[in-house]
């Protein structure tokens, strides 16, 4: 059999054959001619690909081999798909990806035992509270949502970052006291409750949860927050009660504050009614969600294909935040619902592999995170393409390796990189256990 | 942990699958209507990029056409300014489509299409654009348009055998290049005196008065509740349900056929016909001519109306109560568009066969082939021909001798009847008929709104001429 390096390797064929192809249809869409610099992306982007392969063939040789491949593909599509949008911001995407491979390798290189994590939480969950908070202070409003900081021309989201330094947080805080969750927990009226000193963090992360909704005005990270804590609550005790109780205790405070803070009450409005004339044409109305279904609509079972969806006619944008919010239905315009489904595919396989990752680690941290990492990353794509799709509200949150966008990209490959470093020491112990035997 | 683990992928696997569920929503099961809503820019915006197929005559006058403008983008124009406006329709990026435009669109762009590659279909690269011929016929509506003299209202001519349409005509019109400008959308949509855009043969609803009457004959002779011989009680007033009901001039005919009933319009004689049918019979011959369903003309839905009883906006439902006497007369809540009307004398016409409408006739690809024939449908056969042909008799009879008679002119031995209902503000004056009688070429209906005078006298001269001007330049 082939090793787990070989089969990443043989896994990032289809990768470049279909990136490849990607790029060489939106040239034939555009119909101009095959410049030099279009051909670097696609070449810069497969180097790119090879140089993190090699990279892990070095430090991380028995780690997933199926992670990689799949983020490359999915990291292919956006690539594509932003060069369709517009070849500069494919090159800035390009140099992201620089930045981002860098920061994962940085990782990999500093977090070589996991367990640092663990000792440092503290240290995290304060950063990550101040990371949070800061574009309130200083920074921008994006779709109604305090989201960015802007340094310069940079401007940079925090919650990108934020929410591996939560996740990371929650998984060490419930490593730790999962034991006396389920040995000292309570039964009233026969429903299992947690002992009274577990509701202090609790409620600090549920706080927390219902800052951002009111005061970042971001149901979306709320959500992924929130969530990952239940899951990870749910996965440390095996308590449903308590997820319920979480869930309780979130859906009372979505309502209060829908109830009493305007911005939310107008973000269900446009939700509920997308194509009403009047909230379509209202300023910060529902014109963004309606667009993007036109877009879907437009692109029917099998796509209008590469290039040929509308995204701005004249200066006017027919589909606004393209690169980044709207990229789902940009893509499913083009390549329909066929490459929509696959898109989830890819992404419900990438997620196999990262619960996968956590079923076979060894210790109680490792499991935390590695669930922790990859639902966080589920429900991000839940929140973006469920909001375009007006499963739920939508809030500008990025798809992960697909939107335009630095802070995602980078916040995303650090995640791969903690995700593969729990599975290389697990899948390596497994071989040393194999080895002894 | 494990097993929670798995059961945390579980719920991702609901989540997502919740995801594809409304992918696929939107792009099947609600693609169609999303793809015609208003707000949707997005299909005219793409067509501005190809060039759309020219619309013709029947004669092959150019009705719309494109031309490339100089920043590569498409813009269609209508070389005939108002005359075809609502048929035609327009078709502008951000301003949207209407009409045979809008009806037609796949073959005008050549979305439609017999042969295609796959990587045409992966690179949504349609087809060639497709021309279209139509029955339209360009002398024909420019008489009609003059002698409409710019009186509200609408003239419609349709062949009875085939359904074809060489005339359609609705006044007041547009220019439909002004759709394609801010301003002029503005203005046409606010213009409510004269609702412009408004297209009055098919998308709007009038009191048919006596024309109707036709009707309720077809229903009393072909269901066998009277024959040719059998009379009815024409003296006047009468009552019907609880209300006086006079003839003109309060004029007295006491037994009364079918025949005279009909020639001199009595109200007392038809009112007794339709209390006679009975509610069921009349709805019964009502929908078989097509009344109770948008007209099956090749235009978009979205600008068709049902005729029958209407309240406010809306047909009134099959089983609500309604005054008998007065609907057989063409009183009461009745509402029909001209192009029903047109439906009724064109199936009298065609032996009692129901034909549906038909304004384009067939497309062409750049090659000149032919790349569809629309061909003639046979809605439904409404009456036997045997009644058809007394029904014939009688239409002739009210132009020889009866309220038609301006419209007996020169040799073209037309057929019809009258209709003269009041409104607000006046008369709303109907001609309905067809030429030659003994071997129909042509049927028609001719409106006006709100005139001082009698169907009769304004709306029969206008269908006499446009016929006779077909029949001699067919």
């Amino acid at each position: 059999m082939l090793s787990a390096r070989n089969r990443e390797l043989l896994g990032l064929v289809p990768v470049a054959l279909a990136t490849a192809a990607g790029f060489a249809g939106v040239l034939i869409a555009r119909e101009a001619q095959v410049n030099d610099l279009t051909v670097t992306y696609g070449a810069m982007f497969l180097v790119l690909c090879l140089v993190g392969h090699l990279f892990i063939r070095w430090r991380l040789p028995d780690a997933d081999p199926y992670i990689y491949p799949l983020t490359a593909s999915l990291a292919g599509i956006g690539i594509v798909t932003i060069y369709r949008i517009d070849p500069e911001l494919a090159r800035e995407q390009a140099q992201w990806f620089v930045i981002a491979l860098i920061a994962f390798m940085a990782t990999v290189v500093l977090v070589r035992d996991i367990s640092i994590l663990e000792r440092y939480r503290y240290s995290i969950a304060i950063g990550a509270f101040i990371l949070l908070m800061l574009p309130r202070l200083t920074g921008g409003v994006v779709n109604g949502a305090y989201l960015q900081i802007n340094i310069g021309p940079l401007s940079f989201q925090p919650t990108e970052i934020a929410k591996l330094a939560i996740v990371i947080f929650i998984a060490a805080y419930l490593a730790e006291t999962r034991e006396i969750l389920v040995t000292q927990e309570r039964r009233f009226l026969g429903i299992s409750f947690p002992p009274l000193g577990f509701f202090g963090p609790m409620i600090v992360i549920w706080a927390m949860a219902m800052i951002m909704l009111v005061f970042i005005r971001d149901l979306g990270s709320a959500v992924m927050f929130f969530g990952a804590f239940l899951a990870l609550l749910y996965v440390a005790t095996g308590r449903l009660s308590y997820v319920v109780l979480g869930l309780a205790m979130f859906i009372f405070g979505f309502e209060f504050f829908s109830q009493t803070v305007g911005h939310i009450q107008a973000r269900a409005d446009i939700w509920h009614h997308p194509l009403d004339p009047a909230l379509y044409h209202a300023e910060g109305g529902s014109y963004q969600i309606a667009q993007g279904l036109f877009t879907m609509s437009d692109g029917g079972v099998l796509g209008s294909g590469f290039g040929q969806s509308l995204i701005r006619v004249g200066g006017d944008p027919i589909l606004p935040a393209v690169q980044t919010d709207s990229i789902y239905a940009l893509f499913t315009g083009e390549a329909g619902l066929i490459g929509a489904i696959g898109l989830l595919l890819l992404y419900l396989v990438f997620i196999e592999r990262g619960l996968k990752t956590a079923m076979i680690a060894r210790d109680a941290f490792s499991k935390l995170l590695a669930t922790g990492l990859t639902f966080v990353f589920a429900l991000q794509v839940f929140v973006i393409v469920g909001g375009v799709t007006t499963v739920i509200p939508l809030t500008g949150v990025t798809l992960p390796f697909v939107s335009y966008g630095g802070s995602s990209i980078v916040a995303n490959f650090i995640l791969i990189a903690l995700l593969m470093v729990i599975s290389d020491n697990a899948r390596r112990e497994d071989a040393e256990i194999g080895g002894v035997i | 942990m494990n097993k929670p683990i798995r059961r945390v992928f579980f719920v991702v696997v609901f989540l997502f699958a919740l995801l594809a569920f409304y992918t696929t929503r939107w792009t099947v099961f609600e693609a169609r209507s999303l793809n015609q809503n208003a707000l949707n820019k997005i299909p005219a915006q793409k067509n501005a990029k190809k060039p759309r197929g020219a619309i013709l005559t029947a004669n092959g006058r150019v009705l719309a056409r494109s031309v490339k403008r100089s920043d590569g983008e498409y813009v269609r124009r209508y070389p005939q300014g108002e005359l075809f406006s609502h048929p035609v329709g327009y078709s502008f990026a951000f301003y949207g489509q209407s009409g045979l435009e809008k009806y037609y669109d796949d073959r005008l762009t050549g979305r439609t299409k017999s042969v295609g590659s796959i990587l045409d279909q992966l690179l949504g690269r349609g087809g060639d654009e497709q021309s279209m011929i139509t029955n339209l016929d360009r002398g024909a509506q420019q008489l009609a348009q003059t002698e409409m003299a710019g009186r509200k209202g609408a003239v419609v001519v349709m062949e009875p055998r085939t359904g074809r349409i060489p005339v359609y005509l609705s006044i007041p019109s547009f220019p439909p290049a002004a759709m394609g400008t801010n301003a002029g959308v503005k203005s046409l949509n606010s213009d409510n005196q004269n609702s412009p855009l408004v297209d009055r043969v098919s998308d709007a609803t009038y009191p048919p008065g006596s024309t109707f009457k036709v009707v309720t004959a077809t229903a009393a002779l072909d269901s066998g509740t009277m024959t040719t011989e059998s009379t009815v009680d024409g003296n006047s007033p009468q009552t019907f349900a609880s209300k006086p009901l006079q003839n003109d001039f309060n004029q007295q005919f006491g037994p009364t056929n079918l025949e005279t009933a009909l020639t001199y319009s009595v109200n007392t004689a038809f009112g007794n016909i339709g209390v006679d049918l009975g509610p069921d019979r009349l709805l019964e011959y009502m929908k078989r001519y097509g009344f109770y369903e948008p007209p099956p003309v090749d235009l978009p839905p979205g600008q068709l109306l049902s005729s029958g009883l209407r309240r406010g906006g809306d047909l009134l439902p099959a089983d609500a109560n309604f005054d008998l006497a007065r609907t057989a007369i063409g009183q009461e809540r009745l509402a029909v568009t001209p192009i029903q009307m047109a439906t009724v004398a064109a199936t009298v016409a065609n032996n009692g066969v129901r034909m549906e409408p038909r304004i384009a006739r067939a497309f062409r690809d750049d090659y000149g082939r032919t790349t569809l024939k629309v061909s003639p449908e046979r809605a439904t056969r409404v009456m036997k021909p045997s009644t058809a042909e007394e029904l014939n008799k009688m239409m002739r009879k009210v132009v020889e001798e009866g309220t038609g008679g301006a419209a007996n002119i020169g040799d073209l031995r037309m057929a019809g009847k009258t209709g003269t209902a009041e409104v607000r503000g006046g008369n709303q004056a109907w001609f309905i008929g067809f030429a030659p009688y003994d071997n129909p070429k042509y049927a028609v209906a001719v409106t006006i709104e709100k005139t001082q005078l009698f169907g009769g006298q304004v709306a029969a001269p206008i269908a006499a001429d446009v016929l006779q001007y077909l029949l001699r330049n067919q």
